[in-house]
């Protein structure tokens, strides 16, 4: 009986939070976030760098949003309809969008931007659009997009992130990757571009026509947004601390800070938000080397590696051990069922004495070179902790440091590397991330972030490329999954984390995320309680 | 006409050493792996080889190597330092957009460590042997042998995080817009941790330099003489020691502005300064050479003015010391 009281009271008090929250959102505020590093340009149909992707979306809409499930919301397209054969897409546009220099949002600037720069420019959309045949706008408000062979991963990349339409009148007849508004991005988004200080800030304002209006409410909440550059991660923990700066994302402090600012009244860590873009960290094996030729070395490497504690020591828990390059926050395609390398140094050692990789007088099997990320601190420790693995098993391993060009020029032109310490994004739909990794086609042909290891595999080739033009979900998601047993069989790349980034903000920000692909859409749901009382950050 | 002669020859030399740090630094910089169009591409987070084709076309990274030499070396000779294609801007505009922050930066850095390191050398001196210039002289082997960043980011958690009294980072408040007084308090506030941060080690510097210069300028016949002459001792300090004092600082003082672009990199990332140290590391990593060698170009023609002003000053300081 109690209970049952117990728990009325508690929906009550649940059901009274929702109602105020729901009609507390304040308009005002000004919002200071940390963009680090600093956009190379500001707008992502051009560079789908993380810091551009970060800011643009809050100046440009994509066609459609996603919500914490993955499932597509409105957005410049109010509606859209996928043909039976799944070769043609409509979309039906919103009516009465403008541009923020007044011009009308029209299919033809959909059309020009599909056909000049998600066609020809956009780094990972040439895949996607590449089988484009024609693109037909019968009036100003439908886009008919015709395909020549079925392309249903189009679906999970439509955000602002994965096709950001650009408008046309700025940009046609142009040089598209020098038009001076890169740098000065004209959107239909809810804020306005205002000022871009380099290497200090970029300043945007409320959009007063934005199309988005909530209960008579239009949005976005807050005034004004200031990105601000903070290149050190000392200042940046600092800034925060202090309230100097309210949000900041892709993991902003190294992880031993990010347990202490979690306390502190003011600020909260939020790991939502970053689902859409899949990340995964894996060990690149360098296939073409003689001794790694043979399957039981990796497999080895594999049983070396214990990832529970390398998830607890190297990344404070801010991960989850993976099973396959697919990581399981995507439920259609992700699978369970592949051969899978539990941590077991004894069964590793067997497998190496087997391949005949026995150890010398000094206890050593052999003698290689591990290059990691150069993106901070955390895969440098990836590193040393794989070397301190794999030295019970009797590998010696020497960690290389070196700069991000130098690297990717050495793993993906030169080659010159026997294991790699790095992490992809596998985005919402495999096809556009994760299969990058195993297909044989971009091999030493030195573009970053595709297949490291040099992994060949006439199935693997095949299955990726059924999946690429299939027609049927049910299809691909079976495609995907063989996908994942064969290279977890095969082995060319380990993989050994799902990673969880986080983002850290202050406290009374609210409604920061409301789709999975968070970190890449815009701040126009955001708002600043007023009424929470902040404690000041004690001494 | 002797004085043309001098501003000829120096003229000359000016061209023929940045000429000469340009050809160097074009090759040098030439041999680190990667390219800007990798660069972008590995940002991107993806690519084909027809964005990258797209990209080095873009950035003129097609050519051989001597074709883009000769173009750079083109574009120098109508006073042009060239585009840079990652921030679709001229290299100039670029560079002439940070250089304020910078020089702000300097100079108050350079003020306060000249200010207080001359003071603190001379109590030191006047104090030899006794408490202060114990203290004094600790303090600055502490400071001169502590790393430029940690001081920084112990300067931040103290005066900023713990005792709230000036700004983690930044130039200036931006969501305040402040306008005239308020925006030069607001600025000034900025500068203080950075510029103390970036004026510490020469600081350290010249308090010892000074120290010791002053203790044996002191010992001297002509300070003797003047004492015994009954000169006041605000006289005998300023017109005999000090000035005696001063040469040794003075070339540490060149070394000083030549060497703060390098102390320029690490404190501005700590305090996320806008200046172009950063500007010129960060280029480096993104292999934006053009933008790099406009920046080395710049930077070693200042140091070419700042060794002559030296020059110049020794002449006014000691008037034994003449050009030839």
């Amino acid at each position: 009986m109690k209970k049952t009281v117990f728990k009325l009271l508690a929906a009550t008090a649940i059901t009274l939070t929702f109602t105020v929250n729901a009609f507390a959102q304040t308009r005002g505020g000004t919002l200071t976030a940390i963009i680090q590093p600093e956009p190379v340009i500001l707008t992502s149909a051009l560079n789908t760098a993380a810091p551009t992707g970060f800011f643009s979306a809050n100046v440009f809409d994509g066609l459609v949003e996603y919500d914490n499930d993955f499932k597509l919301r409105p957005a410049l397209a109010e509606s859209w309809d996928v043909s039976k054969d799944s070769k043609t897409l409509t979309f039906h546009l919103r009516r009465g969008v403008k541009w923020h220099d007044g011009k009308p949002f029209t299919s033809a600037d959909v059309k020009w931007t599909l056909e000049n720069v998600w066609k020809k420019i956009h780094p990972r959309n040439q895949i996607i659009y590449g089988t484009v045949t024609s693109v037909d706008t019968p009036d100003d408000y439908t886009v008919i997009i015709r395909f020549s062979e079925p392309s249903l991963a189009v679906l999970s990349s439509l955000n602002s992130n994965g096709a950001q339409v650009l408008p046309k009148h700025l940009y046609e007849g142009t040089d598209i990757l020098n038009n001076p508004y890169n740098n000065k991005p004209v959107g239909t988004g809810p804020f306005v571009f205002k000022e871009w200080s380099r290497g200090n800030y970029i300043t945007l304002e409320r959009n007063p026509n934005y199309w988005d209006k909530s209960k008579g409410v239009s949005k976005p909440y807050l005034d004004k947004i200031i990105f601000k550059v903070v290149p050190d991660a000392g200042a940046r923990a600092a800034a925060l601390e202090k309230g100097e700066a309210q949000y900041a994302p892709f993991s902003p402090v190294p992880l031993k800070d990010a347990e202490r600012l979690a306390k502190l009244p003011g600020l909260k860590l939020e790991t939502r938000g970053y689902d859409w873009i899949s990340p995964w960290l894996f060990l690149d094996v360098n296939v073409d080397r003689p001794y790694f030729k043979d399957v039981r070395v990796r497999q080895a490497l594999a049983y070396a590696i214990d990832l529970n504690a390398f998830n607890k020591v190297v990344w404070y828990g801010f991960g989850k051990p993976a099973v396959s390059p697919v990581v399981s926050t995507l439920k259609q395609f992700h699978t369970d069922d592949v051969p899978k390398y539990g941590y077991d140094p004894k069964k590793a050692e067997a497998l190496l004495d087997e391949a005949g990789l026995k150890r010398g007088a000094d206890g050593t099997r052999l003698r290689i070179n591990l290059d990691y990320l150069p993106y901070g601190d955390d895969y440098k420790r990836s590193g040393e902790y794989i070397k301190q693995a794999l030295k019970r098993i009797g590998i010696d391993v020497n960690v290389r440091a070196q700069d991000t060009p130098t690297y990717t020029k050495r793993v993906y032109g030169d080659r010159d590397y026997d294991l790699s310490v790095v992490w992809f994004a596998g985005f919402a739909d495999p096809l556009v991330g994760v299969t990058r990794a195993y297909w044989s086609d971009s091999v030493g042909k030195n573009i970053p972030w595709s297949n490291g290891s040099g992994y060949r595999s006439a199935e693997a080739d095949k299955l990726i490329e059924q999946a690429q033009s299939s027609a049927s979900q049910t299809e691909r998601v079976a495609l995907f999954k063989k996908l994942q047993q064969r290279v977890q069989t095969d082995l060319p790349s380990i993989p050994l984390l799902e990673l969880h980034f986080f983002t850290v903000q202050s406290a009374n920000l609210k409604d920061t995320v409301t789709g999975v692909d968070q970190i890449y859409s815009s701040l126009k749901n955001a708002w600043f309680d007023n009424t929470a009382k902040v404690a000041k950050a004690a001494p | 006409m002797k004085i043309n002669n001098v501003v000829i020859r120096r003229l000359l030399q000016l061209v023929s050493v940045a000429l000469g740090v340009a050809i160097i630094n074009f090759f040098l910089l030439r041999l680190a792996p990667g390219d800007a169009a990798q660069v972008l591409a590995g940002e991107a987070g993806a690519a084909t080889p027809e964005y990258m084709a797209a990209l080095r076309a873009q950035f003129g990274l097609d050519q051989p190597l001597l074709v883009q030499f000769g173009k750079y070396l083109l574009n120098l000779a109508h006073f042009n330092l060239g585009y840079s294609f990652r921030h679709g801007m001229p290299v100039a505009q670029l560079i002439g957009e940070r250089v304020p922050a910078t020089l702000l930066l300097m100079g108050a850095s350079i003020l306060f460590a000249v200010l207080a390191g001359a003071t603190l050398g001379a109590i030191a001196a006047y104090r030899a042997g006794k408490i202060a210039d114990v203290v004094i002289s600790t303090l600055a082997l502490v400071f001169f042998a502590t790393p430029l960043f940690w001081i920084g980011l112990m300067l931040v958690v103290v005066f900023s995080v713990w005792l709230d009294w000036l700004p983690v980072g930044g130039m200036f408040t931006i969501e305040a817009g402040y306008t005239g007084w308020a925006h030069i308090v607001d600025v000034a506030r900025h500068l203080v941790l950075p510029a103390v941060t970036l004026g510490l080690f020469y600081m350290a510097v010249y308090t010892r330099l000074m120290r010791a210069t002053m203790v044996e300028v002191r010992r001297q016949d002509f300070v003797r003489t003047a004492v015994a002459k009954g000169a006041r001792p605000p006289r005998v300090l300023f017109a005999h020691v000090l000035r005696n004092a001063l040469l040794p600082l003075v070339t540490m003082l060149g070394v000083q502005v030549s060497s703060i672009i390098g102390g320029a990199v690490l404190v501005e990332t700590v305090f996320s300064w806008p200046g172009l140290g950063r500007l010129a590391f960060e280029a480096l990593f993104q292999r934006d050479f053009n933008l790099l060698l406009g920046i080395l170009l710049c930077s070693s023609i200042v140091v070419i003015v700042v060794n002559w002003v030296v020059d110049f000053v020794y002449t006014r300081l000691d008037p034994r010391i003449r050009f030839s």
